[in-house]
């Protein structure tokens, strides 16, 4: 028997808005606020409600037996509470069926544990409450931001009372090891890793509608051959941006039909069966211990760290950022919080510099003209925040 | 194939990205085995920097009458590499690439807009001498310039001619109607460019008639490209981009200057025409020095609008931050790159840009605006429109404010840089004299 455990990853970031040198001390709005509704408006109707509908579905339609997991930041779910409610009611609906886990992860959807560990479980905690407050959840699965992971961070969550984190199933962690099992954390025996088969997962996420790729058109029924063809082994985890629905990979291109298709065509094969992270920890044992003393990530051909924090002006925006902790800790309330939001990685990766190998992808994403105006923007932000924070000490 | 080649200025009389384009287009095609008959235009007796070498003084025909053999510098040559395959013939003329009306008329020693009556003051008796030389006004100069590279190419054989900007228009087409070889038209830059909404209508008339006559265009950029298809309406299948290149021993010749105190300077040079937008250089200056007092803006070059621009900084009471240097050449304007900490090319209408490319080569980040060739190339700059002086200020001071700016900028910028060559021009050059030999 092979279990095939589903998670879909909803995030969207307060982009940042044109900000110039000369709107230093007078202007302390940041964001695109134009924008941000923009995108999320698309978003909403162009993936959310659509794919959510369904998932309603399948669900109705596989009662106790189709199970997914959603990661949904929580910035992203502030946007659509105060934005579109009716996105949330659309997950509220999910949640309510006991088919659905609500993973947490960092808030802000931030790379704070890189550079404040206590900074960043704070934001941990604060995305549990949001999840308990929307969805009645009480969470037991982690997944950091862009499925950045290493030893120490499990061993963290581990401590903070979680009994699986995801990571990414990268050759450089494996060996020669398979991604579909479970396996353990060097010296933490409370937490359990599960791991992306990015394979799998990329066949839909990103090669689904790519005309030159030998095994389009992909449709439900061969997927779920090729699942069935690993039968032997614990089990098979698909993650995924839940924006391939409609907004990577566009409706025209079958995308929806395929989702409404496959849990159909998974259970056809008798040794196929789904389950959620948290079942998955509860249901196996680690096959042995995965140590990951260098962080690892599901981003780019790298899998590092490279697209945030690769090159100097990252460092130096985080640097600089970090450098505000106390001032913003000690100003509290809406000035934090203005910290907290600047801490979203995305500003960071819009400041990222590998164009060339790994350009298209970086540049569907940004809404900036180049990483240097990306760094130019924030630093400006920066420099008036901290005047901010300065004013109120 | 032998290519007649019409151009502009060889090394050492290098004044501005014309001859240097020139230059590196010639080598580059060489290198790749095309043989060049190259002419141009040039004042005898200028002086050439030694040690010198003579070129093909032999073979040229009507020696001594209009044609004289040109002389090329021994480091130039070097720097060239191999330059087996050229021929440099030179016909005496004063044109040169940025000459206009007016500053050909002051060459005359003729009051300017007054051409045919000699100011006193300036007539001496050279000058006078010069005058019977040459044609009455620029435009005359042109044809009669034309009319010599038309006998010229009457006499030699080659298959194909490439002119090199309107100056060239003329000669080109009188080389073709006597060898009824092919005539391709390199565009550098075009009348709309350097002279704004006020273009001098008898140029931009034989623009259009050479892009027309033309039986291809080369463009340097799609910028370029697309002006030409707007204003001159030639079908775009006419026309082929080759971007420019550098010439990369040159651009090693960078050498470290220890900065006389702390002030971080930022550098436009160039000619300080309406082109070049050096009154947004101004402008955005008085801007970064409102928020950073302790920055230096140095702007080289010379031009029309320097007296006006030199009021403005005093209006801005920013003269204590900012230095006129005059034109600049050679190790000065080395030293001058090394020195800097910035380069702003605010230009309005830029076909192409070589300057960034050498600022890049001293590891000095660069500003670029829009509105140039060169944005197409390199991606690595910071990019603006030239009239948003608040953005242009804003990225100034950015840099200026936060090293790791700086350093990312020029560390991808060289290595954008290191893949630009001149056999890469020319290769695509060959394949429009290829096509073309193919149609004819």
């Amino acid at each position: 028997m092979t279990g095939i455990c589903i998670y879909f990853q909803v995030h969207q970031p307060y982009r940042l808005k044109r900000y110039t040198v000369f709107q230093l001390g007078s202007d302390h709005e940041y964001e695109d606020e134009q924008l941000n509704t923009q995108i999320l408006n698309k978003v909403a109707d162009k993936c959310y409600l659509p794919a959510n509908e369904i998932i309603h579905r399948l669900i109705k339609e596989f009662p106790g037996v189709f199970k997914v997991a959603f990661s949904i930041s929580g910035i992203t779910l502030e946007q659509l509470q105060r934005q579109r409610p009716e996105v949330i009611e659309s997950f509220q609906r999910l949640a309510s069926s006991g088919q659905v886990e609500f993973l947490n992860e960092s808030y802000y959807h931030t790379l704070a544990f890189l550079h404040s560990p206590a900074e960043f479980s704070k934001q941990v905690e604060l995305q549990h409450s949001k999840i308990r407050e929307l969805f009645g959840q009480e969470a037991v699965t982690f997944r950091n931001t862009e499925l950045i992971f290493s030893n120490s961070l499990a061993t963290l969550i581990g401590e903070m009372g979680y009994r699986v984190i995801l990571a990414e199933g990268a050759e450089k962690i494996l060996g020669w090891r398979s991604p579909n099992y479970l396996y353990g954390v060097p010296g933490s025996p409370k937490i359990k890793c599960l791991l992306r088969n990015y394979r799998l997962s990329d066949d839909i996420a990103f090669r689904f509608s790519n005309r030159s790729w030998p095994e389009y058109p992909l449709t439900a029924d061969k997927f779920a051959a090729w699942l069935n063809s690993t039968k032997q082994e614990q089990l098979i985890n698909l993650f995924m941006d839940y924006e391939t629905f409609g907004e990577h990979q566009w409706e025209e291109t079958g995308i929806f039909e395929f989702l409404r298709a496959l849990p159909g065509a998974i259970l056809k094969y008798p040794e196929l069966f789904f389950l959620t992270p948290q079942e998955a920890a509860a249901q196996f044992s680690p096959l042995a211990d995965l140590d990951v003393p260098q962080y690892v990530s599901w981003a780019d051909t790298e899998r590092d760290l490279t697209a945030w924090q690769g090159n100097s002006m990252q460092k130096d925006a985080a640097k600089s950022l970090y450098r505000l902790e106390e001032a913003a800790l000690r100003a509290d309330g809406e000035l934090l919080n203005k910290w907290r939001r600047l801490q979203t990685s995305d500003h960071f990766y819009y400041m990222c510099t590998k164009w060339f190998a790994d350009g298209t992808v970086h540049k569907y994403f940004n809404h900036y003209a180049s990483p240097y105006d990306a760094y130019i923007n924030y630093m400006n932000i920066l420099d008036d925040l901290s005047g901010l924070l300065h004013e109120k000490a | 194939m032998r290519v007649l080649m019409l151009g502009w200025e060889f090394p050492p009389y290098i004044s501005g990205g014309l001859g240097t384009a020139c230059f590196g287009i010639t080598s580059g095609l060489t290198s790749l085995g095309q043989e060049i008959i190259f002419v141009l235009p040039r004042l005898p007796g200028k002086p050439a920097a030694a040690p010198i070498e003579l070129i093909s003084a032999d073979d040229l025909p009507g020696a001594g009458s209009f044609s004289e053999p040109i002389v090329l510098a021994e480091e130039i040559r070097q720097a060239a590499g191999d330059l087996a395959g050229i021929e440099i013939n030179s016909f005496a003329s004063p044109l040169g690439p940025y000459l206009t009306e007016d500053t050909y008329g002051e060459f005359l020693g003729l009051v300017p807009g007054d051409w045919f009556s000699p100011s006193p003051q300036a007539a001496s008796e050279e000058t006078l001498l010069l005058t019977g030389q040459y044609g009455q006004n620029l435009l005359a100069e042109v044809m009669r310039y034309a009319s010599l590279v038309g006998e010229f190419a009457g006499q030699r054989s080659f298959d194909l001619i490439h002119a090199h900007d309107w100056m060239t228009i003329p000669a080109g087409i009188a080389a073709r109607n006597r060898s009824g070889k092919p005539l391709i038209l390199h565009i550098h830059s075009l009348e709309s460019d350097r002279s704004g909404d006020h273009p001098n209508s008898s140029v931009y008339d034989i623009e259009l008639y050479g892009l027309k006559e033309a039986d291809h265009i080369i463009a340097v950029s799609n910028y370029t490209k697309n002006r030409i298809i707007r204003f001159y309406r030639i079908p775009e299948a006419k026309i082929t981009v080759v971007h420019n290149a550098v010439t990369h021993q040159e651009a090693l010749r960078t050498y470290r200057i220890r900065k006389p105190g702390l002030r971080k300077i930022v550098l436009f040079i160039g000619r300080i025409t309406l082109q070049k937008g050096p009154d947004y250089f101004v402008e955005a200056a008085a801007k970064v020095l409102a928020i950073l007092p302790e920055v230096t803006f140095v702007m080289a070059g010379a031009g029309d609008m320097m007296p006006r621009l030199i009021e403005r900084v005093a209006d801005l009471g920013i003269g204590r931050n900012f230095h006129f240097t005059g034109f600049l050449k050679g190790e000065d304007v080395e030293r001058i790159f090394a020195l800097s900490d910035l380069y702003v090319m605010p230009s309005v209408s830029e076909p192409f840009g070589i300057s960034p490319l050498e600022a890049i080569s001293y590891d000095v980040p660069v500003i670029i605006s829009h509105q140039s060739g060169v944005s197409e190339l390199i991606r690595h700059a910071l990019k603006v429109d030239f009239w948003d002086t608040d953005a242009l200020a804003d990225r100034i001071i950015s840099v200026l404010k936060h090293p790791p700016l700086g350093e990312e900028l020029t560390g991808a910028a060289r290595e954008e840089l290191n893949k630009i060559h001149w056999t890469g021009s020319a290769e695509k050059i060959i394949k429009v004299y290829e096509k073309l030999a193919l149609e004819t």
